[in-house]
C-alpha cells in the first residue's frame, strides 16, 4: 500500500502545495520582502556610499547587497514553514495532513525544501534588481549556493519548530520580532564585525546568522571576516542539529497529536 | 467476516480525566455502525485515536488489521475520516484540495478521474474551481466528505456529518452514505441525531463517561429496552399528582399528552382503571414504539421523569 513510489508522490504533493501556497500570495511573500530589501539598499547606500569602505576595493553598496540578500533569504525561509504551520493549526486544516500516511520525515522534507525555495527565490529577485544599480559578479558561485541552501534549510527547520510550538499568531510574531529580527540585524549585514569593539566581536561570533552572512558574502568578493570554510562547517552543524531536533519533535507528535 | 476496526481495552486519560475508560469493541467489514453518546462521552476521543490524531494511553486499535500506531501508514490508507469541524484550506479551490489530499496518499494523476467522479456524486461539479472560502456551509460539509473518499478507503468514519445541515441536505447525505455502504464500504458514524442512527445504522454502541453502556444491533436494542408506550391525552381539571395514583409506572408529560412506559400489557388496564377511579377523562389514546432516543436517555442516565 505504502511503497516508495507512493511516498515520493506524497512528499512531492505536499512540497507542490507548499510552493503554490506562497506563490498564490506572491505579492505578500515575494514582492514585499524584495521591496523591503531594495529600500534598505537604497537608503543605506545613499547615506554611507563613498564614506565607508569595509573591504578594500569594494564599494559600500556592493558590500551591503550580499548581506541584504542573505538576510531576506533567511527571514523568508523561516516565514514559509512557520506561517504555513501556524495558519493550518489556527484554521484547523492541519488535520488534513495529520490524517494522511505521510511520515514525519516526509513532512519535514516537504516543508524544508519549500522554505529553501522561497528564501532563494526572494534572494535571487533582490540580486537581480540590485544588479540594475551596480555590477556584482559572483566569485565563488558554489559557496554562494551552499550558504543559501544550508542557511535557508536551517531557517526552514527553525520555522517548523516555531510553527509547531506556537498556538497563536502572537506567539509566532514573538519568534520573528525577538529572535529572527535581532539576530539578523546584529549579524554583520551592514558592517564588518572588525569595526566592533573586541567584546562585541566575541558576542557576534556566537550568532549563527553572522556565519551565514559572512560566508555568503565571501562567495561574492572572496573576502570575509572569518574563514568561509569554518563558517560553512558551523552552518552545516547547526543545520544538522536543528534538523535532527525538528525530526524528533515531529516524530513525537509534540503539539500536533494529543 | 473480517474486522474492519477493532478497539482493544483502549484507555485515554487527560490528567485525572478518563476520557475513554477501557473500551473493547469491534466493527465488521461492511457494517453501518453508529457511535452514540452525550457530549463528553468519549466518542470524538475514540475517533481521534482511530485517526491517529490522539494517542491512546493504553490498549490497541487496528483498522483493517493494521495497528493505528505501529503500522499507521497502512492503517491510514484504510481510513477515510470526515472531521466534525468545517475546516478548509483557504489558498486553494475544491478540485485542487481534493487532488492534494489524494496525492498525500500516494495517488497520482491516474486518480484524477476518481476525484472528478467524487465531485460529481456529491453534487459539487459547479463549484469545483471555486476557492474553498467561497463555498457555503453545506458545500464545505460535502467537500469534507469528498476529501475522505479521494483515496478510496474501505472504511469511512463520519464524525457528526449532518451537524448544522438543513433537512434537504441531510436527506441527500443519508442517501449518499447509504450508497457507500451498499457499495461495500464500512461506515462508522457518530451522531447526536438518534433519528439518524435509527434510520441508518445496523449496529449501535452507546457511550457514557468513556465506557460502552450498550452494544447491539439497532433492532435488538429497540426490542430489548422497549416494550410499547401508552400515550394518552388527558383532561386534568384538577392538578392531580399522577404518580400517587399510578404507582410503579414511569411516564413523561408533553402538554396534555402523557406517555406511560409499559413493562407488560396488563399495565394498560391498571392505568385506565386508576384514571377512571379519580374521574380523569381520557380524550385520546394510542400505543407507540419506543425509539432509540428513549433508550439512549435511559442508558446515559439522562431520563427525564415527571411526577
Amino acid at each position: 500500500m505504502n511503497n516508495i513510489r507512493n511516498q515520493l508522490i506524497g512528499t512531492w504533493t505536499l512540497l507542490k502545495k507548499e510552493l503554490l501556497r506562497f506563490w498564490r500570495v506572491a505579492f505578500q511573500t515575494v514582492a514585499a520582502p524584495v521591496i523591503t530589501g531594495i529600500l534598505y539598499l537604497l537608503i543605506f547606500s545613499h547615506v554611507l556610499d563613498g564614506r565607508l569602505e569595509v573591504y578594500e576595493g569594494v564599494p559600500y553598496m556592493a558590500f551591503l547587497i550580499p548581506g541584504l540578500i542573505m538576510m531576506s533569504l533567511l527571514q523568508n525561509s523561516f516565514s514559509n514553514s512557520s506561517s504555513s504551520l501556524i495558519q493550518a493549526k489556527v484554521m484547523g486544516n492541519i488535520v488534513f495532513l495529520l490524517l494522511t500516511p505521510l511520515s514525519y520525515i516526509q513532512l519535514f522534507f516537504s516543508f524544508l525544501i519549500a522554505s529553501i525555495a522561497r528564501g532563494i527565490f526572494v534572494g535571487f529577485c533582490i540580486y537581480l534588481i540590485a544588479t540594475l544599480y551596480i555590477d556584482l559578479p559572483i566569485k565563488h558561485p558554489l559557496i554562494v549556493f551552499l550558504f543559501a541552501f544550508f542557511g535557508g534549510g536551517l531557517m526552514g527547520a527553525f520555522g517548523i519548530v516555531a510553527g509547531v510550538w506556537s498556538q497563536r499568531f502572537d506567539q509566532m510574531a514573538a519568534f520573528g520580532n525577538f529572535v529572527i529580527m535581532p539576530l539578523s540585524m546584529l549579524s554583520g549585514v551592514f558592517y564588518s564585525i572588525h569595526s566592533l569593539p573586541v567584546s562585541w566581536q566575541k558576542v557576534s561570533q556566537l550568532n549563527p546568522f553572522f556565519y551565514m552572512i559572512d560566508g555568503f558574502r565571501y562567495g561574492f568578493f572572496g573576502q570575509s571576516d572569518v574563514s568561509p570554510y569554518f563558517s560553512l562547517i558551523i552552518v552545516i552543524l547547526f543545520f544538522i542539529v536543528l534538523s535532527y531536533g525538528t525530526i524528533r519533535m515531529l516524530k513525537s507528535g509534540y503539539k500536533l497529536r494529543g | 467476516m473480517k474486522k474492519a476496526i477493532a478497539f482493544k481495552s483502549v484507555k485515554k486519560n487527560y490528567g485525572k480525566l478518563k476520557a475513554v475508560n477501557g473500551i473493547t469493541l469491534s466493527i465488521k467489514e461492511g457494517e453501518f455502525f453508529g457511535l452514540l453518546g452525550p457530549n463528553g462521552a468519549g466518542k470524538s476521543t475514540l475517533i481521534n485515536m482511530l485517526a491517529g490524531l490522539v494517542r491512546p494511553t493504553s490498549g490497541s486499535i487496528s483498522a483493517m488489521g493494521f495497528d493505528v500506531v505501529k503500522d499507521y501508514q497502512n492503517a491510514r490508507h484504510s481510513l477515510g475520516i470526515v472531521p466534525q469541524e468545517l475546516v478548509f484550506d483557504p489558498f486553494f479551490n475544491l478540485r485542487e484540495m481534493l487532488r492534494f489530499q489524494a496525492g498525500y496518499f500516494g495517488k497520482g494523476k491516474s486518480n484524477d478521474a476518481w476525484v472528478d467522479e467524487v465531485i460529481e456524486r456529491l453534487d459539487l461539479k459547479a463549484k469545483a474551481s471555486t476557492n474553498m472560502r467561497m463555498l457555503s456551509g453545506g458545500m464545505k460539509r460535502r467537500a469534507l466528505i469528498a476529501q475522505a473518499l479521494v483515496h478510496r478507503p474501505p472504511v469511512i468514519v463520519l464524525d457528526e456529518p449532518t451537524a448544522g445541515v438543513d433537512v434537504e441536505l441531510r436527506q441527500k447525505l443519508w442517501t449518499f452514505i447509504k450508497e457507500l455502504n451498499t457499495e461495500g464500504h464500512t461506515i462508522v458514524l457518530t451522531t447526536h441525531y438518534l433519528e439518524e442512527a435509527e434510520a441508518l445504522c445496523n449496529r449501535v454502541a452507546m457511550l457514557r463517561a468513556g465506557k460502552v453502556v450498550a452494544l447491539d444491533t439497532t433492532t435488538n436494542l429497540l426490542k430489548k429496552f422497549a416494550a410499547k408506550n401508552l400515550k394518552l391525552r388527558l383532561s386534568l381539571k384538577n392538578k392531580f399528582k399522577l404518580s400517587s395514583i399510578i404507582k410503579g409506572i414511569n411516564f413523561s408529560v408533553d402538554g396534555d399528552f402523557y406517555t406511560f412506559e409499559l413493562k407488560k400489557i396488563d399495565d394498560i388496564g391498571r392505568i385506565i382503571s386508576a384514571l377512571n377511579k379519580v374521574s380523569i377523562e381520557i380524550l385520546d389514546m394510542e400505543t407507540v414504539d419506543q425509539d432509540l432516543e428513549n433508550i439512549f436517555l435511559k442508558l446515559t442516565g439522562n431520563e427525564i421523569k415527571y411526577e
